[in-house]
């Protein structure tokens, strides 16, 4: 984790200020590492007799070659945000979390079992979605942080416990869903009452994206500010960065990985709300998804920042969003862009070892050895 | 499906008498127009079992001239099937969308209906209803637990101990009524049959649909089925052990050929004939198409070693007896917790049956 | 539950020990040497499923599942040399990097195993250790696979070799303390490419018992995410070979516990007996994870344990 929280380089090269250069490298470094694994897809396709040319073409086409296909990106970006900043804010405190999948069902769980007496009683909508919102928000965040609590005052490691805690989140829901809370006319779909059409949250007008993507950004704005800008976002940094140092100054390195860990689930709730507010209507084991999985490698490949989850996020949309097409137009399974994919992360990955080494952008100093 | 109004019968009398009846005056019956057929899976297409099922019987609209198939797999029921569905639409034109899971219905199909008015959409369950769903959304579906009827007649005379094991993905009607309809065929030849069952909780998870297949065998089982999205794993399981078993979705003979007794197979084919042949012509689509032995749209796998003489005697009368509309809910009945809940004597496409959310009595199992 | 019922649910458990445990002991096991040189490899996963697929391939294909097992074997070791090099660039994080691993090398098994879903390939025999019993549930429950009592062998010698060998040393020291290591003279990166690929080449043997013994053949749901438990159930087993067997069997019994409950008529409530493997593993965890000994035997160059 030191590498994740390491600071930027503080010699000054050629004229060049250090944050010029940490800008053009964040630039550079992932530019290049895309066309680097483009080469190495074409070489698969090529081996496989496919057209690179159109493969990739359709990717754009399908990611965003149109209104449409803008949109169909972003609605699939939408929930990755939220679980990549599930995973990036406990990251940068040093903690490795898979609870983000088992947040999100059961957070989703939660906004809809509260939504149904608050649907049947006649609430207006405008009070009650801000309820299911905090309860799904809440119950995330009390799941995850149990991770948190286990791991500082019970000396757990939490990556094992949140793993754990995913698959019992996920047994809680399906027995709630096909049990004591299953809606009897969702006969073949186990599922809860549905919220209904006036209790939806609607896209962003103009759009057909559904609102958990402004959500999801202003948390990462938020978020950045959290734990780049404020006394907490530096403890938390300082206690990822050595534990020791930071309970030697007196730090509450306990309530930080608890907060930092409630936070996480917080955000994976908060997916789990839009995903039964804004898509299904109700809660069913359709909210297990993979997202939470998926938001692992995005908050890895934006380097645990909340404002590069965004962007990251964004690019898994558009992978998934063309993935479809490509399986369509040119008849390869969809395992495609698994592979795909999976190209894309090992480079990209490979490619954090430039940072603060590419030549030309390096300082020289007297004497200095390579 | 408690809250669909729709009767079901009348509709698939009118099928009888020819689908045209039924047809309306919108959508396709532009003729000539191109048709691009979208068609939306959840799983891979090959495997083994429900998936594959459909896209097999695809094939059957591929051949009609002016008709082209594209077709997307491992679609899960999320915003992601709205969002193929709109792909196909916007980006490859596609004015027919079949959507062939359960679970794609609502909202996803429903909401995409509404938002596509020039498009059709065909979805693989009895959901639609004509009064409260779009016109150019529709339902099409195959009562698969009559082919398990004729499996459970076919296991009950095949099985020495008269235990047959089912293992089951959840416990949701279309399962149940599998799972009841294998034990009425067993008990209509064995009148001391039962039939044990273990849920696994998913559609598809095969070390435990193993183990389950392992304890059922255990408890003394000695003819094994099972409704998940892949059966391969069970009926190879039980092939291991040296026990007995009956298949579902697609034909699993070759996987047992010591033990293998008759499978419950869907013939999607001979509806999406149905829909090519409209197509072909020009003519618009019927908004519901529901079947089972008695419109053809069922069959059983081939028999196997596994069956008796006697089984594949009784197993062809009851195939005759379904293909003449005879009932496999023949009241009164109760569940295995004593409570009478079938009075009276059910036709096979009862919506009441729709909403099964009991184990008959015989039934070894728990719903929750 | 009546005594019956119980000896019922314990016969199941002892067989789904025997049945189950033995792809997660391989991944652990190679897991465990990979953390002892001080990497973490979270993408055994991708190993699992990859060596599950090739394996069964292999075995069609050539018609000796054993070769299956050799193939699915090397192909985990390829992806587990990979990861080790690619590891050893500095900056790049070794957790991130198994991650990205886990979803090309499933990719990779679903793109080139789709013709293999379909067709039988020869399988694994197993050896009937039961006997002598004439219970036959018994008998059944020991059918034991060979490469179970590999694993189990495994574990003993690598427990043996890390503490009384040259090579376990080097691994050890590698991973507590980089730093003496290379006092040593020893090329760390060297150690740990090798552990990395060594314990992914167990964990393709792994994914081979899934393929072509149990549950015995291919297709794309076959590992749902064991791979992940298995390396995290490393943390669980404290970085022991032994104890990683323990582990491995522990789950593999309360994995029978949903079934077996549900065969004698307890079904009430099996979405949580099914979870009985993961619940389980949680109490175990939270009532010893504060003894001291935990906290000792964590290798301290692991990016997890700091």
């Amino acid at each position: 984790m030191t590498a994740i929280v390491s600071a930027a380089p503080v010699v000054s090269p050629r004229g060049l200020d250090p944050r010029a250069i940490a800008s053009i490298e964040a630039v550079l470094i992932p530019v290049g590492a895309l066309v680097a694994s483009a080469i190495l897809f074409s070489f698969f396709l090529l081996a496989l007799g496919k057209s690179p040319a159109t493969f990739f073409n359709l990717v754009w086409v399908g990611g965003f070659g149109s209104a449409f296909s803008i949109q169909n990106t972003l609605q699939r970006a939408a929930p990755l945000i939220l679980t990549g900043l599930a995973f990036a804010i406990p990251a940068r405190i040093g903690l490795t979390l898979l609870g983000a999948e088992g947040a999100l069902v059961l957070g989703g769980f939660a906004a809809a079992a509260i939504a149904i007496p608050m649907v049947g009683g006649g609430w207006p909508p405008a009070i009650g979605l801000p309820i299911m919102a905090v309860a799904a928000m809440a119950v995330g965040g009390l799941w995850v942080g149990i991770a948190g609590w286990l791991r500082h005052y019970r000396g757990v490691n939490e990556t094992i416990s949140s793993l754990l805690l995913g698959y019992i989140a996920i047994a809680i829901m399906n027995f709630f869903v096909e049990g004591a809370l299953r809606d009897p006319a969702s006969a073949n779909k186990p599922s809860t009452m549905p919220i209904g059409d006036a209790w939806r949250v609607g896209p962003i007008p103009g759009t057909s994206v559904h609102w958990g993507l402004a959500a999801g950004i202003v948390l990462a704005v938020l978020l950045y500010i959290l734990m780049s800008r404020t006394t907490f976002g530096f403890a938390a940094r300082m206690t990822g960065g050595n534990v020791r140092a930071a309970r030697a100054q007196g730090l509450p390195v306990g309530a930080l990985v608890v907060v930092c860990c409630a936070i996480a689930g917080a955000c994976s709730g908060l997916a789990g709300f839009y995903e039964v507010a804004a898509i299904h209507g109700q809660a069913n084991a359709s909210l297990i998804a993979g997202y939470g999985f998926t938001g692992i490698l995005v908050a890895f490949l934006a380097r645990q920042n909340p404002l590069a989850v965004v962007p990251v996020a964004i690019l898994f949309g558009a992978l998934d969003a063309a993935g479809g097409l490509v399986q369509r137009r040119m008849a390869m399974p969809d395992a495609t862009v698994l592979v795909l994919q999976g190209i894309i992360f090992v480079v990209l990955l490979v490619s954090e070892t430039f940072y603060g080494r590419i030549p030309f952008l390096q300082p020289k100093k007297i004497g200095e050895r390579t | 499906m408690i809250r669909s109004s729709i009767n079901r019968r009348s509709l698939l009398k009118a099928g009888a008498a020819g689908l045209a009846a039924s047809a309306l005056p919108f959508g396709l019956a532009r003729a000539q127009t191109p048709i691009v057929l979208g068609a939306v899976y959840v799983g891979p297409r090959d495997d083994f079992g429900w998936n594959q099922a459909h896209a097999v019987a695809m094939d059957v609209l591929k051949q009609v001239p002016g008709v082209t198939v594209i077709e997307e797999e491992n679609v899960p029921e999320t915003d992601a099937v709205s969002k193929s569905m709109e792909s196909m639409i916007n980006l490859d034109g596609a004015n027919l969308v079949l959507a062939t899971s359960f679970g794609y219905y609502k909202p996803f199909v429903v909401e995409s209906a509404k938002k596509y008015p020039a498009v059709q959409f065909r979805h693989a369950a009895p959901l639609w209803n004509k009064d409260t769903d779009p016109a150019n959304a529709g339902s099409y579906f195959c009562y698969l637990n009559q082919a398990h009827f004729v499996d459970g007649v076919a296991a009950g005379l095949s099985s020495a101990s008269g235990k047959i094991g089912f293992v089951a993905a959840k416990p949701i009607p279309s399962v149940l009524s599998n799972i009841n309809s294998v034990l009425l065929g067993a008990r209509s030849v064995n009148p001391n049959a039962t039939v044990q069952v273990i849920f696994t909780g998913e559609w598809s998870l095969p070390v435990r649909e193993a183990e389950a297949a392992n304890a059922l065998i255990d408890a003394g089982c000695d003819v094994i089925t099972c409704h998940v999205d892949g059966p391969k794993v069970v009926i190879e399981t039980a092939e291991g052990r040296g026990v007995k078993s009956c298949g579902h979705n697609a034909s699993q003979a070759p996987l047992a050929p010591k033990g293998f007794i008759t499978g419950a197979e869907y013939k999607w084919e001979t509806i999406y004939k149905i829909y090519a042949d409209a197509l072909a012509k020009g003519e618009a689509l019927p908004n519901f198409i529901a079947g089972g032995y008695h419109n053809d749209m069922l069959r059983n796998s081939a028999y196997g070693a596994g069956a008796t003489p006697e089984a594949i005697k009784a197993a062809d009368a009851a195939i005759e007896g379904l293909k003449a509309q005879k009932p496999i809910y023949v009241g009164p009945l109760k569940d295995n917790k004593g409570n009478v809940v079938i009075d009276g004597t059910k036709d096979n496409y009862d919506p009441v049956l729709d909403g099964m959310d009991y184990l008959l009595e015989g039934v070894v199992g728990s719903t929750t | 539950m009546s005594e019956n019922g119980l000896v019922i649910v314990l016969i199941a458990m002892l067989g789904g020990a025997i049945r189950v445990s033995t792809p997660f002991m391989f991944v652990a096991l190679g897991e465990t040497l990979t953390e002892k040189s001080g990497r973490i490899n979270l993408g055994l996963e991708g190993n699992l499923v990859l060596g599950a697929m090739v394996a069964y391939a292999g075995s069609y294909q050539t018609g000796s599942p054993w070769l299956g097992v050799l193939f699915a074997g090397l192909a985990g070791l390829v992806l587990g040399a990979m990861h080790g090099w690619i590891c050893k660039l500095p900056k790049v994080n070794d957790i991130a990097v198994g991650i990205a691993f886990m979803s090309f090398g499933t990719g990779l098994a679903f793109f080139f195993g789709k013709p293999y879903i379909q067709p039988t390939a020869p399988r694994l025999e197993a050896i009937p250790l039961g006997w002598w019993s004439s219970n036959p549930s018994i008998a059944q429950a020991l059918q034991v696979n060979p490469l179970f009592l590999v694993g189990i062998a495994l574990a003993v010698f690598m427990w043996w070799a890390l503490a009384n060998t040259r090579w376990g040393l080097i691994v050890r020291m590698t991973g507590d303390s980089a730093a003496s290591a290379r006092a040593m003279g020893v090329s760390i990166d060297l150690v740990r490419l090798l552990a990395t690929a060594a314990g992914g080449f167990l964990a393709g043997v792994g994914g081979a018992f899934l393929s072509l013994y149990y549950p015995g053949s291919w297709n794309e749901g076959l590992s749902s995410g064991q791979g992940l438990m298995a390396v995290a159930l490393v943390i669980f087993a404290r970085w022991d070979p032994v104890r990683c067997v323990w582990a491995a069997l522990l789950f593999g019994a309360a994995g029978a516990i949903g079934p077996s409950l549900q065969s004698i008529g307890i079904s009430q409530g099996y979405y949580f007996f099914n979870a009985a493997p993961y619940i389980l593993t949680l109490f175990i965890m939270i009532a010893s994870a504060r003894s001291k000994s935990a906290a000792r035997d964590v290798p301290g160059e692991l990016s997890l344990a700091k």
